[in-house]
């Protein structure tokens, strides 16, 4: 069957629509909340509530000026160093604790005890313990998101599917094999979504990790604006580092958009 | 029943699931002898859940018997691990591919595992997938095919790797008759012409009495109760006699 001329640009209009609908219904909230803000912004001084206007000046400053943009850059990097270096340790914690039921009952409540720690006691912990801002900064970052790896990565080694991984064994599979196989790409997903979920924890935790002791990046600068009641510089700040964490997540969601081809997707959706 | 050359022995095998200090423990094989010879075609028989698929287990070295021993090639399949790769193929009940391998991924699984170069392990696969009816869908991902299609890919991973001892829990029963018939024969042929060694379970009579040249019938906890051989001469009516023979225990 073929549709006529009028009816095809009629389709193809709605379809536009529809794209326009969804745009919309995503930039609603924020609009909402902006638009509360600037009139808010109308009835109160500038400490309080800047204009959005002054905000968007700030931000785009940030951005354009080396010395403030390498501030959002060490946050950065002091977020995925801390990440990296929790999820290597996690994960081997992880295997270690799957393979043995004794490390596991051993290591399990320790861990625990940690998810329990505020960020601010590993905070004072790392400036009594270490000399230098960054190993402190570290520290810090590892400690607080170290437990969440582990029980995630464990979790995920223990959900593994008991055929598949029979199976695979049938074939007797060296050590290095079956984590290439077998093991890495069934946890895979799970690793994807620990990471997004640390990645939002993590960025809260590093403007505290800075806030005692670094002399640069985005805590450093939240303080010096708090310092001066500047709230248009403090948001500024934060909006950058929101900035980054929304990019590192769409960087994550595409990779799993790409590694995750293969997986089936229903029809019904939940 | 001893057999000259046993390639396969279980001596006093007892697999007992559960809790065992609970006292709750629940027998699925009990004290089972059974030896299959080098070059035979044994079909195995029995009512569901009589523990079929933990004998076969317990042969591959998935899992460890409870007490008794289990033999392979003179090895203990549990402990020996290393010294069984590429020695024993199984088809398991379900087809249990791996999600993020394409048809023919999975397939070169095994392949993986003996560490044949790429481009052979390509070919060997692609062989397989043909003689199997699945050229055309060598890149499809197992979510995109259907039952009888994956479990004749995991047919194809199995048979890929060459391995002399063949153990297929109930390979051709998600197919249709014409595929499953030119399966068997398929099966049949492979064995025969290359001096394998098979274990087949079925729940088919006919299957057995088609492609068997041993057929073992357990009861429940499974130990033997029939065991018999066919020989190429049986005729008809011995046949239809066995039929009758093996229905009467599987209706007990
Ligand atoms: N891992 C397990 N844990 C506990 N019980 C098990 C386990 N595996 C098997 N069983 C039990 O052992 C018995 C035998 O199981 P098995 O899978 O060997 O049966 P089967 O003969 O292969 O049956 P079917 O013909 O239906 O495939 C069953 O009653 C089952 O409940
Ligand atoms: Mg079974």
């Amino acid at each position: 069957m073929t549709m006529s001329e009028p009816q095809a640009a009629r389709g193809a209009t709605k379809a536009r629509g529809a794209i326009w609908r969804r745009a919309f219904s995503y930039i609603l909230p924020f609009v909402v909340v902006a638009s509360l803000w600037q009139i808010a912004s109308l009835f109160f001084p500038p400490f309080l509530f800047p204009s959005l206007i002054d905000v968007f000046k700030r931000c785009f400053g940030i951005l354009v000026h080396w010395d403030q943009l390498s501030d959002v850059l060490a946050t950065v990097g002091r977020i995925l160093a801390g990440l990296a270096g929790a999820f290597f340790i996690g994960a081997a914690l992880a295997v270690v604790m799957a393979r043995s039921q004794s490390a596991n009952r051993f290591l399990s409540p320790i861990l625990t005890l940690f998810q329990g720690i505020p960020a601010l006691s590993w905070v004072v912990f790392a400036i009594i313990w270490f000399h230098g801002i960054e190993p402190r900064i570290f520290f810090i970052m590892v400690m607080t998101t170290l437990p969440a790896f582990t029980f995630q990565v464990l979790g995920a080694l223990q959900g593994m599917s008991r055929d598949l991984t029979e199976m695979v064994m049938s074939f007797r599979p060296t050590r290095a094999k079956l984590f290439r196989v077998m093991i890495i790409p069934a946890i895979l997903p799970d690793i994807m979504t620990a990471w997004k979920v640390n990645l939002g924890n993590a960025s809260r935790v590093v403007v505290v990790a800075e806030l005692v002791g670094a002399t640069g990046g985005v805590g450093y600068e939240l303080l010096q604006q708090q310092q001066v009641f500047d709230m248009a510089g403090a948001l500024a700040w934060t909006l950058q580092l929101v900035f980054f964490v929304l990019i590192a997540q769409a960087v994550l969601t595409f990779i799993e958009n790409i590694v995750f081809r293969y997986r089936a997707v229903s029809e019904r959706t939940l | 029943m001893t057999v000259a050359q046993p390639i396969i022995r279980l001596d006093q095998v007892t697999k007992a699931f559960g809790a065992s200090s609970a006292g709750a423990s629940f027998k699925a094989v009990d004290r089972l002898d059974l030896e299959v010879g080098s070059g035979q075609m044994l079909a195995l028989l029995g009512k569901t859940g009589c523990g079929k698929s933990t004998i076969f287990n317990m042969i591959a070295g998935l899992t460890e018997p409870t007490s008794g021993i289990v033999t392979v090639d003179g090895r203990n399949p549990f402990h020996d691990f290393d010294a069984f790769r590429g020695k024993i193929a199984i088809v398991f009940q379900n087809d249990r591919l791996l999600p993020w391998r394409t048809a023919v991924q999975n397939v070169e699984l095994g392949l993986e595992m003996l560490d044949i170069p790429p481009g052979q392990r390509n070919e060997t696969a692609m062989h397989w997938l043909g003689k199997l009816g699945l050229l055309g869908h060598e890149h499809d991902y197992p979510h995109a095919l259907s039952g009888g299609m994956r479990q004749r890919v995991s047919i194809a991973r199995a048979f890929a790797t060459d391995a002399n001892i063949l153990l297929c829990d109930e390979p051709f029963s998600a197919l249709d008759e014409m595929t499953g018939r030119t399966l068997r024969a398929e099966f049949l042929k492979l064995v025969k012409e290359n001096g394998k060694t098979a274990v087949f379970i079925t729940h088919s009579i006919n299957e057995a009495l088609e492609i068997g040249d041993r057929i073992i019938v357990l009861r429940r906890p499974a130990n033997i109760a029939i065991d018999l051989r066919l020989e190429t001469e049986t005729t008809v009516a011995e046949k239809d006699e066995i039929r009758q023979k093996i229905q009467n225990v599987l209706a007990m």
